[in-house]
């Protein structure tokens, strides 16, 4: 989806013609300008990212279907607002990995540090190593498959979308729930306020098969996982909650 | 924000590295905070001699004539090593005590940075990679070491409001956060006979815990004391004589990761001041756990 009406972008002195950008060399900026200078994303092939050490922002606001392979760990908010590319970190990836996704599949290889996946909308996030706190805080779409496991307040005020957790699950799971999805193979050390254990439907299952197949994943199997969502009591003021507040 | 940095070497192969390693650390993270900043580095410890770090607004009107001054005065041999405003007076063990209860009637100005068997801190107001040069920590060589740039947010950007803190002998602390029961537990401290130098909510932590050492509790048992006591973000790195620790508030916010090779452990608030160590494309990274005590000692 993109918003903007079309304008003409006025030439710069960028070397587009190759697609390997070592950021040792070449500054970020040039390789997000680059990303965003995308025309007709059919005639990009992959893109290499070398040397992020950490960078921050590598390959935001992509809204081309583009492939970036990103070889190393980054930094805050890499792949943010994402629409539509294919974004792969061939490492960890520090706070923020993914926020507000639009559309698009972005691959963690390692870790993700805070909040991966924050608000998306939509598109797929998949963390192959463990997230830490706040996964998917605040999502509104988008589907988070993780291998390992998630921190504490993970899914908080989760609206829609699904949080599928091949590991374990933090503190206040789901915290203040809305309709996201929320799926946990292994344990759950606490659930938040209005988040429950619910019963595991064909249509989950399916749902959750069809979710993981997506993620790659083909070791595990969609009935070993329990799902939790809203109990829906917090959806409106109510005066026996007021101690509550 | 503040970015604080943290490394303690395994392998004695790099000892000569240690202040290179952890100057280009705290160098990545200027952005995180460019009002000042401060390294403690802790070398090998000489069998019954001590170190005090002191720092002068008038070095070259304070030091010139300190150790021989202070020698005199303590009755014993002392020396005196002057790195740009902060000098490392070296002195008997035995006369530690005496020395540090003189400095302050020798040179009302002067103030002391940190006094211990190994430990030496070097903070000042400046960018990191100025505050590491004027000091020549790149040159310095030493078995683990802690450093801090800081973006000040509740208390005024002065040399003594630089980090590290240390607060007893050969302890030190740098933190990213700020805490909110400070005053209280400053309060109590003082009630304790803790002394304090600043209004600095870090102080408070890093007085906190060396008032736990000293009743007996070992490093980790003093920051579990910390997780009940400290209310607040944070993210400590503290470092002793033989140790280095990590902990972090349960709610986490203030970020941190680590890295662990067989030749160190290194922490950073971000992975980019990690990012240039030896072996670190092979190294184990995580980030640690919100409420959990590390703990690595020589």
């Amino acid at each position: 989806m993109n918003l903007s009406t079309p304008v003409a972008v006025q030439s710069r002195e960028v070397n587009y013609a190759p697609r390997v950008f070592d950021l040792s060399e070449t500054p970020l900026r040039e390789l997000n300008q680059a990303l965003h200078n995308v025309g007709e994303a059919g005639d990009e092939p992959a893109w290499e990212v070398l040397n992020p050490k950490g960078s921050h922002a590598v390959a935001v606001g992509v809204d081309k279907a583009v492939a970036v392979n990103v070889r190393g760990s980054v930094g805050y908010y890499c792949a943010g607002m994402n629409d539509g590319a294919t974004i792969t970190v061939h490492g960890s990836a520090g706070p923020g990995v993914a926020e507000n996704m639009m559309s698009g599949t972005v691959v963690v290889k390692g870790n993700a540090s805070q909040y991966a996946g924050a608000t998306g909308r939509g598109g797929l996030l998949v963390i192959e190593g463990d997230a830490s706190s706040r996964c998917g805080i605040s999502m509104k779409g988008i589907d988070i498959v993780v291998r390992g496991n998630v921190g504490h307040m993970s899914a908080f005020m989760g609206q829609s979308g699904s949080l599928v957790v091949l590991g374990d699950a933090g503190d206040a799971l789901g915290d203040s729930l809305y309709e996201a999805k929320l799926y946990v193979r292994g344990s759950v050390k606490s659930l938040g306020a209005d988040c429950i254990k619910k019963k595991m439907h064909p249509k989950h299952i399916e749902r959750l098969r069809r979710l993981l197949e997506r993620a790659g994943i083909t070791d595990v199997k969609p009935e070993e996982f329990t799902r939790y969502g809203s109990a829906r009591t917090l959806y409106n003021f109510n005066i026996d909650n007021a101690d509550a507040y | 924000m503040c970015g604080i940095v943290g490394l303690f070497l395994k392998d004695k192969a790099l000892e000569p590295q240690l202040g290179a390693l952890l100057s280009q650390m705290l160098v990545k993270l200027t952005e995180r905070g460019p009002d000042s900043a401060g390294i403690a580095i802790y070398g090998s410890a000489e069998p019954g001699r001590a170190k005090i770090t002191v720092q002068s607004p008038s070095p070259s009107r304070d030091f010139p004539k300190l150790g021989s001054e202070l020698g005199e005065k303590i009755g014993a041999l002392v020396t005196v090593t002057v790195k740009s405003t902060h000098a490392v007076i070296d002195v008997p063990e035995a006369k530690a005590q005496e020395a540090r209860e003189a400095i302050p009637e020798l040179r009302p100005d002067a103030r002391v940075m940190g006094a211990g068997e190994s430990v030496e801190i070097y903070k000042e107001v400046g960018l990191p990679k100025d505050v590491v040069q004027r000091f020549g920590i790149e040159k310095m060589s030493g078995r683990h070491g802690i450093g801090h740039t800081r973006m000040a947010t509740e208390s005024a950007v002065t040399t003594l409001g630089a980090h590290p803190f240390s607060t007893g002998p050969d302890q030190c602390l740098v933190h990213n956060g700020s805490l909110s029961n400070h005053n209280n537990l400053r309060r109590e401290l003082k009630r304790e006979g803790m002394k304090f130098e600043t209004e600095n909510d870090t102080e408070v932590a890093a007085a906190y815990l060396s008032s736990k050492i000293a009743q007996g509790q070992g490093l980790g048992e003093a920051l579990e004391s910390g997780l009940r006591d400290l209310d607040g973000f944070y993210t400590f790195v503290v470092g002793t004589k033989d140790g280095f620790a990590v902990v972090r508030d349960p709610i986490a916010c203030k970020p941190a990761v680590m890295a662990e090779t067989d030749q160190y452990v290194a922490f950073g608030s971000e992975y980019s001041a990690l990012a240039n160590l030896p072996g670190i494309e092979n190294a184990k990274v995580w980030e640690p756990e919100p409420s959990t005590v590390y703990v690595w000692e020589h």
